[in-house]
Parts: C-alpha cells; structure tokens; sequence
C-alpha cells in the first residue's frame, strides 16, 4: 500500500483509518456473511468506484447485499513506458443501492517533470464520488435483458505542485465535477458481464492535466465500455476501453499535449469475499507526447480488501 | 428452490399461442376464460434437453439434488430454513422440479414458490447463500462451469418470488 506518510492531509487520514478498519474487520466472521456472489461487486477503479479497472459499472462494491453496510479499501499500482502511478482508496455501499467513494491518484511524471523543469514532479488527485443504482438488477434478473443502472457523481480536485501555473496558462481548472451513468449486465447463462458508462467530462487525462483548456472547455460525453467473462466463480477476464477529451488540442505545445483513449486488457481473481487481485495490460495511449512521444503501455496490479 | 412457473418458458408460450388466441378472440369474442385455466407445463425447447443431458439426465439431477439439499441442512446461513422440512421429500421435489423445468418430462407437484417461500422472510442474502450451495454442490458433482451457469439462469429468477423480505 502507498501511502506516503508525509502529507497527513485529513483525506489521508481517513483513507488510512477506513483501510485499517477493513482490514481488522476483514477477518470477523460477520464477513463470511455479506451475500453477494464472488466478483459481482467489480473490481475497484482508479476512480475509486466500483466497476472495472479503468471505469465505474452500475455495482455497489463489497459483498454488501440487501439491508447490508459493506466497505472495501485498495490499492492500485500503474507502471507504463514513461510513468509510474499509485492509487489508494476506499469506498462503503449499502443495500447494492449506494455507493461512496474516496481515491487518491498519485502520478509520478519521471523523466517528463524534468523536461518541464519541473523534476520530481508529482500530480495527486483526490477524487470523492458516490453512486446510485436506482434501477435494475445487474445479476439475478436473467430472463430480462434489463440491466442494473446507475447514476454516479466524482469530484476531482488536482494539487498538479509546480506545474498549476502551466495548467492555469492551458485554461485547464484544477478541480471539476463529473457526472456518469452506467448500465450493467451479467449474461448469466453465458458468464458474460457486460456495462457501458456514458461519462459528462472535461478532465484531461482522467483530470491528471486537469479539466478542459486551449481547444475546448466545455464537458462532452464520453463512453466506457467493459466486458468480462467468469471463468470460473472466483476468476474474470475482460477488457475495457474508455474515449477521452482532447482538450489540450491544440495548445501552445501544437499537438503536444494531444490524448487518445485508454485500454485494458485484464484477469481479476477474488480468493475469497476478503480479497480480490487484479492484473492488467494497459494502454493509456500518449501522455504528454511533446515529451514522451511513446504510447503508454504497461502493467496495473490491484488488490482488494473487502468486508 | 422450485418455483412452478418459470418465466421464460412462459413468455414462449404466450409468444407462440398468440396466434391462436388472437384467432380465436376475434372468432368469440365473449369467451376467454384465461384465468381459469390450470397452470401450463413449462414449454421445453432443444436448448432445455441439451442442458438436461449435461446435467446428467434424470439420475444427473437426482444424485445432484440428494448432494445440494445435504449441503443446504448443515449450512451455517441459511439451514435453519429447512429445519421443519423432510430432507427425502426435499430432495425429490428439487430433483422433480429442475427436470420439469428442463423439458424431462417429470411431474412437479409442489407448491409454487411463491406460495412454498411466503412465511419464511427470506432476504437477497439468504437466495444467494443458496445459489453458492447449489454451485458449491455442481462443484461436487463435476458439473462444468458453463453448464451450472445456464441452469442458474433459469432458477435465478425465482428470487422475486423468494425474496420476501
């Protein structure tokens, strides 16, 4: 788990409080009891929702079912071409009906903050969400093709460090509010889980660049979607593909900020109803490509703590 | 877990008898006692046969109902529930009822799970407990995971009228 000790904000605190809860009470034989089947709460994303790795599905995390209070704490580790980011978070459902949600991503820009002049360069996000499923059921109701939906809520707020003065310079904000809905499916006769999110944005690079700039400011939607096969009971695999804005092209960098789409591909593996391991392949497509002209492949490694 | 009427089977009925009771309102207008008719059988196809077969056939369905219902009186979660139940009894309903759902031409002649499930307040918690018994029972009985996911499909709906709580 990373969580770097010395920036004690009161977020901090209480992603360390939450996991330390989780874990003591992961063990409790009340956990034996929360009835959700294995995997059907998601996996945890980098946003901190449930869902899949890189987008949030219309599940509650946890086991949590019916009248159940359930809550999960993870932490997640992205290493690509040219960067390094960890995300740690938390999140508490109830009744598989809400959702809350604390993520912080910490990005190390490596080599690109040097280039900026900036080395040592770190952009921490702190992304508070909640989530409702206000309609449908994603697993039990298999003669309906009627999904589970969800509406969701994220509040980003960005500390980009040294590079606020670029972003302000860009017309990018710092902090922003996006708006989604997700529709989820499992194909139980088939074992196949299928969801679409519609998300209403204007982060640049999930808000890590922050939100809107030079060529537009405005939030447009854009889709999410995951599929994923059970393998078996405790075991998934799947993929996920997820549009971005490309709002940073142009700017004064010509396309050098431009952004593409990100990919996953991914096996999830839930032991038990306490942990759940994710591994994945990613494609976070070019970041900063003025400076890292390269697609930014590589690996992502989730675990999960639930109770 | 039996209930009498599974849906999908139902709506296939409805769908392919369309034709005749159109037919035969617009020829009487004033008769159509559908509510009086008794519940139908469940109208099988080849996907239902070809899942039976997988299941083992009659006997597939008997040695994995004897296995799910062991399973179900010694559960932590959910046993008391079958407390006040005959296992024998229990166990040849449960096999009766999984064949008539899958076309094999046995009788079913317990209540509808409505009626048999409506004291028992039983929560969402509770049905899943009971879909990880019955996996936990194809497990034992070396029924591939494909399989056990298209039998759940067709029991999986029988929480609305589980679910009572």
């Amino acid at each position: 788990m990373h969580l770097h000790p010395h920036t004690p904000t009161p977020l901090r605190r209480l992603l360390l409080a939450s996991l330390l809860a989780a874990l003591g009470l992961a063990g409790t034989p009340a956990a034996a009891e929360r009835g959700k089947l294995l995997l059907t709460g998601g996996v945890s994303s980098i946003d901190g929702a449930a869902g899949g790795g890189l987008t949030p599905w219309a599940v509650t995390g946890s086991y949590a079912t019916q009248g159940q209070w359930g809550a999960t704490a993870f932490a997640t580790a992205v290493r690509t071409g040219d960067y390094r980011m960890t995300v740690t978070g938390v999140a508490a459902a109830w009744n598989e009906t809400l959702e809350f949600s604390l993520a912080r991503q910490d990005f190390d820009t490596r080599a690109t903050g040097v280039a900026l002049g900036l080395p040592g360069l770190r952009l921490k996000q702190d992304i508070v969400g909640a989530k409702w499923r206000f309609a449908g059921d994603a697993v039990l109701d298999s003669d309906s093709p009627m999904p589970a939906l969800a509406l969701g809520v994220q509040a980003h707020h960005l500390d980009a460090g040294g590079l606020a003065p670029t972003l302000d310079a860009l017309g990018a904000r710092r902090s922003d509010v996006d708006p989604y809905i997700s529709a989820t499916k499992l194909f139980l006769a088939q074992g196949v889980l299928v969801n679409g999110t519609l998300r209403a944005t204007r982060a640049n690079q999930n808000g890590l660049l922050g939100f809107g700039g030079t060529a537009s400011s405005r939030r447009r939607l854009q889709t999410e979607v995951s599929v994923a096969w059970l393998l078996h009971r405790s075991l998934a695999v799947g993929a996920e593909w997820r549009s971005q804005a490309d709002n940073l092209n142009p700017s004064l960098l010509g396309d050098g900020l431009r952004q593409d789409n990100w990919a996953d591909v991914f096996i999830a593996w839930a032991p038990s109803k306490q942990v759940s391991l994710t591994l994945a392949w990613v494609d976070l497509g070019r970041i900063v490509p003025a400076v890292a002209a390269r697609r930014q492949t590589g690996g992502y490694l989730s675990l999960q703590i639930a109770q | 877990m039996p209930p009498t009427r599974p849906r999908r089977p139902l709506h296939r009925l409805v769908l392919r008898l369309a034709p005749t009771v159109l037919a035969a309102g617009l020829a009487l207008p004033a008769a159509l006692p559908v509510q009086a008719q008794p519940a139908p059988a469940p109208v099988t196809g080849p996907e239902e046969a070809a899942l039976l077969r997988a299941l083992g056939d009659r006997a597939g369905l008997t040695a994995l109902a004897d296995d799910f219902v062991d399973r179900l009186l010694v559960d932590a979660r959910i046993g008391r529930f079958f407390k006040e139940v005959k296992p024998k009894h229990l166990k040849q309903q449960i096999a009766d009822q999984f064949c008539q759902l899958l076309g094999g031409g046995c009788a079913y002649d317990g209540d509808t799970m409505q009626k048999s499930h409506a004291d028992l307040k039983i929560a969402r918690a509770d049905f899943l407990a009971l879909v990880e018994v019955l996996q936990d029972a194809m497990d034992a009985q070396r029924v591939p995971f494909v399989v056990q996911n298209r039998l759940l499909a067709r029991l999986a709906p029988m929480h609305r009228d589980i679910v009572t709580r």
